[in-house]
Order: C-alpha cells, then sequence, then structure tokens
C-alpha cells in the first residue's frame, strides 16, 4: 500500500525530485495506466519500459505538463507541480519525438534560440557543446542540409549545457550511430553520478548499472521498484 | 539506512526575464521567415492581384472605383491575412519547437504575443506599405489614402491576434484551413466594417475620430485578450498532438 505522504528517507539522504501517486491516464477511451505511483531521486536513470502503444510518451508528455488529460497526483520537490508551474519548467528539460529544431536555422542559431527561453549562454559554450556531439564543421550549415540523426544531435547538445536536475528523454537514441549511442549513455550516466534524474524512453537495449526500471503493460502497470 | 550522500544538482531559482524571451521568439521567428523569402511574398502577391483584378472584372471606372476602392482594399487585405494564418504555429507544431516554446518557463501568453507580433510584422505591415500604391491605383485622394494606411495599420494587428486564436485551435486538425476561416471571419467582420466605415467618413468629409477611437478599442481588446485565448488554445491542441 503506497501513501500520499512523503517518506522519510532520513537526513541524509536527498528529497525526491518528482513524486508521482496513482496517476491514471485515458486516451482515446482506453485506460493506458491507473494508480501508477513512482518517485525519482536525484541521482537515479529510470528507464520506462513498455509495447508500443502502452503509454511511455504519453506518460512522459504528463510528467512535461503537455497532457492534460490524466488524473492523480505529480508533486515536484514535495508540493503538487500545478502551484509551482514556472519553477518546474525551468528545471525540467524535456526532449520528445520530434527535436525541436528549426529546419531553416543552423544548429547555432537552433541552440541559441532553444537557450533563450531558458538562461543566457555565450556562443562558445554552444560551439563547444555542439562540439561535444560530432557536429564540429556543421555548426553554421542549415539543418536542413542534416541527416536526420545530425538533427537529432543538435538537440541533444542541450544535454551538455543543461543546468536541468529533471531530463525527460523520449526515444532520444532514435537515428544515432553506435558512437552516439555509447557517448549518450556514458552522459546519463554520468549526469546520475553528478545528481540528476533522468527519465528515458526507448527500445534501444539500455542497461546502465544501477538503472531503475518502470513498466508499462498493456493489461496493467506493475512498479518494479 | 543507505548512509551515502548523493550529490544533488541545485535547483535554479531565477529563468530568463520574460521581455528576452519574447525578443528570442521573436528573432528566430523573423530569421526563419527570411530564410523563406517566397513564403513572404504570397500574401502580399495575393492582396496585389484581388486589388488589380477588380477594376478589370467588375468596372475601370474612376467614379466605381472611388466608391468601393477602401472597401477592395480592405477585404484584400483581411483574405491576405487569412491566407497566411495557418502557418502561424503550423511549422513550429511539425518540428517540436511548439513543444519546446509551451515549455519555457515564461507566461505562454507573452510568449505568443510575440511570435503574433512577428506574423504582423511579415504579413500585415507590409500590407500597409503598399496600400498608398494601390489606393492611388484605385483613384482614391490623398486624404482617403491617409485614413485607409491609419485604419489597416490599427486593423491588421487585430487580424493577426484574433487569427492566432483560430489558427491554435485548428493547430491539431489535418485540415484546417475550411474550419479556421469559419471560426475566424465572424469575428473580422466588425474590424472590417470599422475599416472600411473610417474611410468612407473620411470621403464624405466627416470626423473620423470616434471610428478610429473604436478601432484603437478594438486593438486594445484584441491585444489583452487574444494572447490568453491563443495561449489556453495551444495548450488544448498540444495535449490532444
Amino acid at each position: 500500500m503506497r501513501s500520499a505522504h512523503r517518506p522519510d528517507y532520513g537526513a541524509q539522504m536527498s528529497e525526491p525530485l518528482l513524486q508521482a501517486v496513482n496517476l491514471q491516464c485515458e486516451r482515446d477511451k482506453r485506460i493506458l495506466f491507473r494508480e501508477l505511483s513512482f518517485t525519482i531521486l536525484p541521482g537515479t536513470v529510470t528507464r520506462v519500459e513498455g509495447p508500443n502503444g502502452s503509454g511511455k510518451t504519453t506518460l512522459l508528455r504528463m510528467l512535461a505538463g503537455l497532457n492534460d488529460a490524466w488524473a492523480g497526483e505529480l508533486n515536484w520537490c514535495g508540493s503538487p507541480i500545478a502551484n509551482q508551474r514556472e519553477v518546474f519548467l525551468r528545471n525540467m528539460l524535456y526532449l520528445g519525438h520530434r527535436p525541436g529544431i528549426k529546419p531553416l536555422l543552423t544548429p547555432m542559431e537552433n541552440l541559441r534560440a532553444l537557450m533563450a527561453g531558458r538562461r543566457p549562454v555565450s556562443d562558445a559554450v554552444l560551439r563547444q557543446a555542439l562540439q561535444g556531439t560530432g557536429l564540429a564543421g556543421f555548426e553554421d550549415v542549415p539543418c536542413r542540409n542534416l541527416s536526420a540523426g545530425q538533427q537529432r544531435r543538435v538537440a541533444l547538445a542541450r544535454l551538455l549545457i543543461a543546468d536541468e536536475p529533471l531530463w525527460l528523454l523520449d526515444e532520444v537514441f532514435t537515428a544515432i550511430d553506435a558512437d552516439g549511442v555509447a557517448a549518450l549513455e556514458a552522459l546519463l550516466q554520468q549526469r546520475a553520478a553528478e545528481g540528476g534524474a533522468v527519465l528515458v524512453t526507448t527500445h534501444h537495449d539500455l542497461a546502465l548499472p544501477g538503472m531503475q526500471r518502470l513498466t508499462l503493460g498493456a493489461g496493467g502497470v506493475s512498479d518494479e521498484r | 539506512m543507505n548512509a551515502e550522500v548523493r550529490p544533488v544538482i541545485p535547483l535554479a531559482r531565477s529563468s530568463v526575464g520574460a521581455l528576452a524571451a519574447m525578443k528570442g521568439v521573436f528573432s528566430r521567428d523573423m530569421k526563419v521567415a527570411f530564410r523563406q523569402r517566397q513564403d513572404l511574398l504570397n500574401p502580399l502577391l495575393f492582396f496585389i492581384m484581388v486589388v488589380t483584378l477588380f477594376p478589370l472584372g467588375v468596372s475601370p471606372e474612376a467614379s466605381f472605383l472611388r466608391e468601393a476602392g477602401a472597401g477592395i482594399l480592405w477585404v484584400a487585405a483581411l483574405l491576405s491575412v487569412l491566407l497566411s494564418l495557418d502557418h502561424l504555429f503550423r511549422h513550429d507544431f511539425d518540428d517540436g519547437t511548439l513543444e519546446q516554446l509551451v515549455l519555457q518557463p515564461q507566461p505562454l501568453f507573452l510568449l505568443i504575443l510575440a511570435k503574433t507580433m512577428a506574423h504582423w510584422m511579415l504579413t500585415g505591415l507590409p500590407l500597409v506599405i503598399l496600400t498608398p500604391v494601390l489606393g492611388v491605383m484605385v483613384h482614391l485622394d490623398g486624404n482617403s489614402i491617409a485614413v485607409l494606411c491609419l485604419t489597416l495599420l490599427i486593423g491588421t494587428p487585430v487580424l493577426s491576434l484574433i487569427g492566432a486564436i483560430g489558427a491554435a485551435l485548428t493547430l491539431g486538425l489535418r485540415s484546417a484551413g475550411v474550419l479556421l476561416s469559419l471560426l475566424i471571419i465572424p469575428l473580422y467582420i466588425p474590424v472590417l466594417i470599422f475599416g472600411t466605415g473610417t474611410v468612407a467618413a473620411a470621403a464624405e468629409g466627416a470626423s473620423v475620430g470616434a471610428y478610429l477611437a473604436l478601432m484603437g478599442a478594438f486593438l486594445m481588446l484584441a491585444l489583452t485578450l487574444a494572447p490568453f485565448a491563443a495561449a489556453a488554445a495551444l495548450r488544448i491542441s498540444l495535449s490532444n498532438g
């Protein structure tokens, strides 16, 4: 039996960043999941698993606040997200199926525009982030001339300069080559070691040490943690 | 009890101010538009074509054109703004930048206001600038042209702002064009009536102050309410998408 109260982790343990209590979501008159409860602590990577259509993307969109059709309770640092929307948005980074990259703009311009609403970042830092994702030499090429994988890498460059403690990553491994996947896995692990929390959905065979799993099923939900 | 102390990434308390964020949205939209200039020309060409076809199709008589000219220009401007509305959010929706816009920590209605301002600068303002030339073509006198430009200057931002609500509402639909027109045209009618009414009053030599004040009131109303409505509509559309 889970209670809505925050569990006592003791003073030395970190507080949960995100807490979901009895989430239920319906889509097209079909219940995707119900009585889904979980806690996201700092320093963890959680993989959301389940077959196609089990609601992985919907869950992540829900957590990000892009989807309103749900019931239950969502807490950020102990109090409901709805009461502190701006604080939550500032501390959460969401990367969806659609990478949020304008094909007509260059990677630099795209990254600059995406950071413009978050925090001031110098061009040198942006350039470094793009080089870090293997886009050296492509910084000023319009994104429509880049491959699908390269366009995704532009979006992933945000992860290298992100200061948000919570990352919600939906199918980020799509269209990324083997080297890129390895680098991304290392990045997620490093992020967890630094104290960040990552929720990731993927069909790629992701297995990081200490990774948590949150399994959504076709027939019901089991929370294995 | 686990005694290890986990490192914690400190929570960010402050974010970029709303004004700076609006500037970011505005400049991105401008940049994207100028990389795709043929899209910018579309509403302008439509405007010019409708206005030039009227004398050919109905009557080239100066007396007719002088009387109908302001109405023709207003209707053409209204339709060409309507034509450009579908693009306001559509591309952003398709490539995912709209999701990121909604997830910015600043109030969404301000960001939408910035987008709408960019839309007006790219469609409404060029129409206003072109109006004197086309006004001369339909034999309007100098005073009428000045008043017509003024009404369009006040009126076209209203068209963009109201249009943003419709564009946001119909975003999730595959064929939004017809529905968008049906939703928006009734809301455009008052603006059209007062816009052409002002020019008619000016042509008769009457005072236009009251008309312009009313149009200014339309603009204020749209400026303060439309971004909120569009923001709410956008959230609904994204929630279903």
